[in-house]
């Protein structure tokens, strides 16, 4: 079978590593980490860490590796080390259930602790925590409205510019010679935005399921598709179904 | 099954030639059994006796015996006198059967019913396999049977009850079908635990291995015994003489006037053989009952439609894969031993086993990969032992015409491929230690002692085996975080029993879901509608059968394919199915033929590079294949023996390195990774690559040839063993077949649950899954056990590491560099193959680009 190996040149140039995309006016850039950075107020994005996802699933005799929660931390610290925001909102379901806190290991929640307070740190509520564990630095909000963005964990179905949500997990695939990729996608039509999750065992939901009817009618939005060193936008019509 | 002969035989161990007459069955079988031979018109065999001899003096025994010579019947022979002779002991099982095939097993059972029922002898017969119903199980474990046919996962199952030391206790005697055929598998891991666990329970037991011939016959006689540290023990012997030699004949190759077909050009490449077909289907015609094996499975619904576009006599010719239903596959099965089929094209899903019927012609399309496999596959025409089995080879291209040539001299001289040996896999050992501890609790000292009395397993360190506990319990892992979620609990640690036990019903409950050491590919199930009509919810439609997970996502509605015998259309997924309507006829818009599934034995690979190396064996060789060769002489040079060639030629505006290892193509495919990278660091610019079975293409930009003449890029140095270090780590790294190796690890190991019907999370989901725990565990903890059983299967599994290594060894100094103004001869096969297959794994990054630089101005509008 032939093996490509690099790029071909001028591919390179058109996929930069940071994909900027305007959300109801404001300029935001979709980092290829799976993060949405905004300039304009200094604030890092992030959704649906589901941290102790791993301990979870061990609970249940599915002994997976207890790693997750500080691989999903070790990049949100480089990103952090990196931009130093202003401002750092975790979109929600930050925490996988309800009983994460207790089974957080002690160094992972000292690293959430030195973490929180290096910036204002925000825990937006979510469906599976609707509170996050105590002593962890960081204030509680159920949502956020910041100029032109309204940040919220789960997107509302009716239109709803500017708002930046979470929850969906969204992934998309697209057909090219005869591969089919998948990966987490930014999905985006430009009014409003639904992030990918950041947790490092969060699994995905194909951007072209009916979950996203109401919030992305018809095709006439992008999916944001996350490389391994670029974000990369391909049109809706372009993508295929799981 | 039992067609019986007399014959004259040399055992292995005496060379004593002696005559097996009915006067020395008299003496040896009871009455009772010698009156039954005789009203049959038979007598025993010698094997037979000689096998009876060795039971009755408490010994085991592999028997070594070609198709059609009444193994089976040599295997069950002891257990029936003995049953008889001694007082029956009602509800004690007696003797266990193992068959790799369900279908085998339920096959033995009634073969063995006849001479049971014409002694009238007061036995109890049964089979136990993942169809029989619950309650038969259940009333299995309360009254056994004197005698239960069963399958290796089905064992596992049987030792993980509580009542497992009273169920096998009484156990005399284990038989091990098709031998062969487990071993040197995973299957034959679970197998050799399981055999292990009977041995503890059942001292006495007697072990009887039955195996076609193999290359080399002392791994399997260690494979029955139990091992003790440091001291071989190999069970006894016993080599029936082989049947008649088979009659091979390769198509194109013997120019004769029964071949009209001789002149037909043969392709420089490609794997369809369809320059072939109309002298396969002239073949079919003039014999009674053919069996046209192919390779995989979409090879299979290819030469089953070109024969029908042929077929203007009308003849019965059916299809037989393992994707198709059940129900169509026990059709064509019952259609076979009717004698109402003229030839059945099928993958190696008829390999095994079961006689469907007299079949007097097999077919192999393409080059058959090894010599045991067309040995079985020849195995498969006449099972009457001395009537020679008839063969016809038909090579795809000009190198399997080499490799047909090979592989007929090889069956000819009864020459085996070697099995290469592996130790027992760790993933297999997880989850056999489950198994056990579902069953009673267990002292670690004394299971240890058990599993390395397990041939495979015989070399386990002490530190290695607690790692497995260690992972069955808590995850194994060195942040000691889910001790409280342990799988594993000390039995009575308040009165100081410290034996490890399931911690709880639904540890027990998971273990049995997920037993079992094959991991399917996921599946779609394919449904039949009327185009357009896609039916309302779920169900409707008539179901066809099962396609690949990774076949239908390349598909989008419209496309068309071949799939149980006719043209299909895509129309879109519902749920777990393919919906499908009949297509409109021509050709397929969607090739689908993946490549040979096994790659070419290394018995045959050397072979043919013997075959390339001596000119003077080409006469047997079609004209225009011997003329290829010459051409090759003469433009370049053909590599000699023991050396590999390595050819340079400009080609386009691209610099090409062409190298013949012969050592099949997923050695191939991790030697273009590693030769890229090398060729990358050395500023050589390479572009791309593709490997077949037969050789390697490396495409630059730079002159290669040239680097190497100049000394900037010595051969020794780029094709130097240490490749297999440090690059091997760092692609490693990135690989997709290996986090696909480990998905199948971790559904073994009982990490990731398997998949059930019913409880649908589908094969896409669970891969994705995994690859996000392999990234993880990769990162954070590299040498957790499970990776290292992952690295292990890779070696002797996808990648190939231990053959490309040994190949290194073997060409170090031996490289011999021919720099060429043009493509030789011998390159242009594999050049041709670029192209033609879907680019693979390494490149979706920059995959990934193109799909937004075709989009990128609508994309640059939205901002």
């Amino acid at each position: 079978m032939p093996h490509d190996l690099f790029e071909t040149p001028g591919i390179e140039e058109t996929a930069k590593p940071v994909a900027t995309l305007r959300v109801n006016g404001a300029m935001v850039e979709a980092l290829p980490e799976g993060a949405l950075w905004w300039p304009a107020e200094r604030m890092l994005i992030v959704a649906d860490l589901h941290l102790e996802k791993g301990s979870s699933f061990a609970a249940r005799g599915i002994a997976l590796p207890p790693y997750d929660t500080r691989a999903t931390l070790a990049r949100l610290e480089s990103l952090i080390a990196r931009l130093a925001p202003d401002s750092l909102v975790a979109l929600g379901d930050s925490f996988h259930d309800r009983l994460a806190g207790e089974r957080l290991p002690e160094d992972d929640r000292a690293k959430i602790r030195a973490l929180a307070s290096r910036t204002d740190w925000i825990w937006m509520e979510g469906n599976h925590d609707p509170l996050p564990p105590e002593g962890l630095g960081g204030r509680a909000v159920s949502h956020l409205a910041i100029g032109p963005l309204r940040l919220r964990h789960e997107p509302q179905p009716a239109p709803a510019p500017g708002e930046i949500a979470g929850h969906l997990h969204p992934c998309a695939a697209v057909h090219i010679r005869g591969r089919r990729l998948r990966r987490r996608c930014f999905a985006s039509d430009g009014q409003r935005l639904i992030m990918p999750a950041f947790g490092a065992y969060a699994g995905g939901l194909n951007v072209l399921d009916a979950a996203y009817d109401d919030l992305l009618p018809g095709l006439s939005f992008h999916a944001w598709m996350m490389g391994a060193k670029s974000v990369v936008p391909v049109a809706a019509t372009r993508l295929s179904a799981d | 099954m039992l067609t019986l002969y007399s014959l004259t035989i040399m055992t292995e161990q005496t060379g004593a030639i002696r005559q097996a007459g009915e006067g020395r069955a008299a003496e040896t079988l009871p009455a009772a059994f010698a009156a039954w031979f005789a009203t049959r018109g038979w007598s025993p065999r010698s094997h037979q006796l000689e096998l009876l001899a060795k039971a009755r003096a408490g010994k085991s025994v592999l028997l070594i015996a070609p198709t059609g010579a009444g193994k089976t019947m040599a295997g069950f022979l002891p257990s029936l006198i003995d049953l008889t002779e001694k007082p029956r002991r009602a509800g004690h099982l007696h003797t266990l059967y193992i068959s790799p095939l369900k279908a085998l097993a339920v096959d033995v059972k009634r073969n063995l019913e006849t001479p049971i029922a014409e002694m009238g002898l007061d036995l109890r017969v049964e089979t136990r396999t993942g169809d029989t119903p619950g309650n038969r199980r259940l009333r299995q474990r309360r009254d056994p049977p004197d005698i239960l046919m069963t399958t290796p996962e089905q064992l596992a199952l049987l030792l993980s009850y509580p009542d497992a030391a009273s169920f096998f206790g009484s156990l005399d005697c284990v038989v091990l079908d098709e031998l062969h055929a487990l071993a040197n598998s995973k299957r034959g891991d679970l197998l050799a635990l399981g055999l292990a666990r009977l041995s503890r329970l059942a001292p006495q037991m007697r072990r009887v291995g039955l195996s076609a011939t193999v290359a080399e016959p002392d791994m399997l006689r260690r494979y029955l015994m139990p091992q003790l540290p440091g001291r071989e023990s190999l069970s006894e012997i016993i080599i029936a003489p082989p049947g008649a030699v088979p009659q091979i004949r390769i198509m194109a190759a013997s120019p004769s006037a029964e071949d009209p077909d001789t002149e037909a050009r043969i392709p420089w490449s490609g794997h369809s053989a369809r320059h072939a077909l109309p002298a396969v289907y002239d073949a079919i015609g003039r014999n009674r009952m053919s069996l046209v094996f192919v390779n995989t499975r979409s090879q299979a619904e290819y030469v089953f439609q070109e024969l029908w576009h042929l077929n203007e006599d009308n003849l019965p010719i059916a299809l037989h894969h393992g994707s198709l239903a059940v129900e169509s596959r026990r059709k064509v099965e019952a259609a076979m031993a009717a004698g109402t089929l003229r030839a059945v094209v099928c993958t190696s899903t008829l390999d095994l086993g079961i006689d469907w019927g007299e079949v007097d012609l097999v077919i192999n399309m393409g080059a058959p990969k090894g010599a045991s496999r067309l040995l079985q596959r020849i195995g498969r025409a006449n099972h009457r032992l001395d009537e020679p089995s008839r063969a016809l080879l038909v090579p795809a291209n000009r190198f399997e015409v080499l490799e047909c040539e090979a592989a007929r001299t090889a069956a000819l001289e009864g020459a085996q491929d070697g099995m290469i040996a592996r130790d027992g896999a760790l993933d297999v050992l997880a989850q056999h230690v489950l198994g056990l501890a579902c069953s009673a609790p267990f002292e670690p000292d004394d299971l240890y002692t058990e599993v390395i009395s397990a041939a495979p397993y015989s070399a386990m360190t002490r530190d290695t085996f607690d790692r497995v506990v260690n992972f069955v319990s808590t995850g194994g892992y060195a942040l000691k975080t889910y001790d409280r979620f342990a799988r594993l609990r000390p039995n009575r640690p308040l009165e100081g029993d410290r034996r490890l036990r399931a911690a709880s019903p639904s540890v027990i409950q998971q273990y049995r879901m997920n037993v079992g050491t094959i991991v399917e590919a996921p599946m779609l199930k394919v449904r039949l509608i009327r185009r357009g009509k896609r039916p309302m919810g779920g169900g409707g439609g008539r179901y066809l059968g099962e396609i690949e997970e990774y076949f239908v996502d390349q598909l989008t509605p419209g496309d068309t394919f071949l799939f149980a015998g006719r043209m299909l259309a895509f129309e879109g997924l519902a749920e777990t199915e393919a919906l499908v309507s009949i297509g409109k006829t021509g050709d397929p818009m969607i090739p689908s033929y993946m490549g040979g599934k096994f790659p070419l034995s290394t018995h045959l690979a050397a072979r043919v590079r013997h075959m390339l190396a001596t000119p003077s064996d080409w006469g047997s060789l079609p004209t225009q294949v011997g003329e290829w060769l010459k051409m090759q002489q003469w433009r370049s040079r053909l590599p000699r023996e023991g050396e590999l060639l390595v050819e340079t030629f400009p080609r386009a505006d691209k610099f090409y390195l062409v190298c013949y290892p012969f050592e099949g193509r997923l050695a191939h495919q991790t030697l273009g990774m590693l030769l890229t990278r090398r060729l990358d660091r050395a500023g050589a610019r390479p572009l791309g690559f593709v490997a077949s079975d037969y050789a390697l293409a490396i495409w630059c930009l730079r002159d290669v040839g040239l680097m190497a003449e100049r000394g900037q890029l010595p051969m020794d140095e780029l094709f130097a063993q240490d490749m297999l270090g440090d690059d091997l780590e760092n692609w490693l790294a990135e690989s997709s077949l290996l986090k696909r190796t480990f998905r199948d690890c971790a559904v073994i190991s009982g990490l990731i649950e398997r998949r059930f019907p019913g409880k649908e999370k589908t094969g896409r989901q669970v891969t994705f899954s995994s690859d996000l725990i392999y990234n993880v565990l990769r990162e954070h903890e590299p040498d957790h056990i499970l990776l290292r059983a992952t690295y292990a299967d890779a070696t002797t599994g996808l990648l190939d590491i231990g053959r490309l290594g040994d190949m290194l060894k073997r060409i170090r100094g031996k490289i011999g560099l021919q720099r060429l103004d043009r493509v030789s001869p011998l390159a242009v096969p594999v050049l041709l193959d670029i192209g033609k297959e879907s680019v693979n794994g390494e490149a979706n990054e920059a995959l990934l680009s193109e799909a937004a630089d075709s989009l990128i101005e609508d994309a640059t509008r939205l901002v």
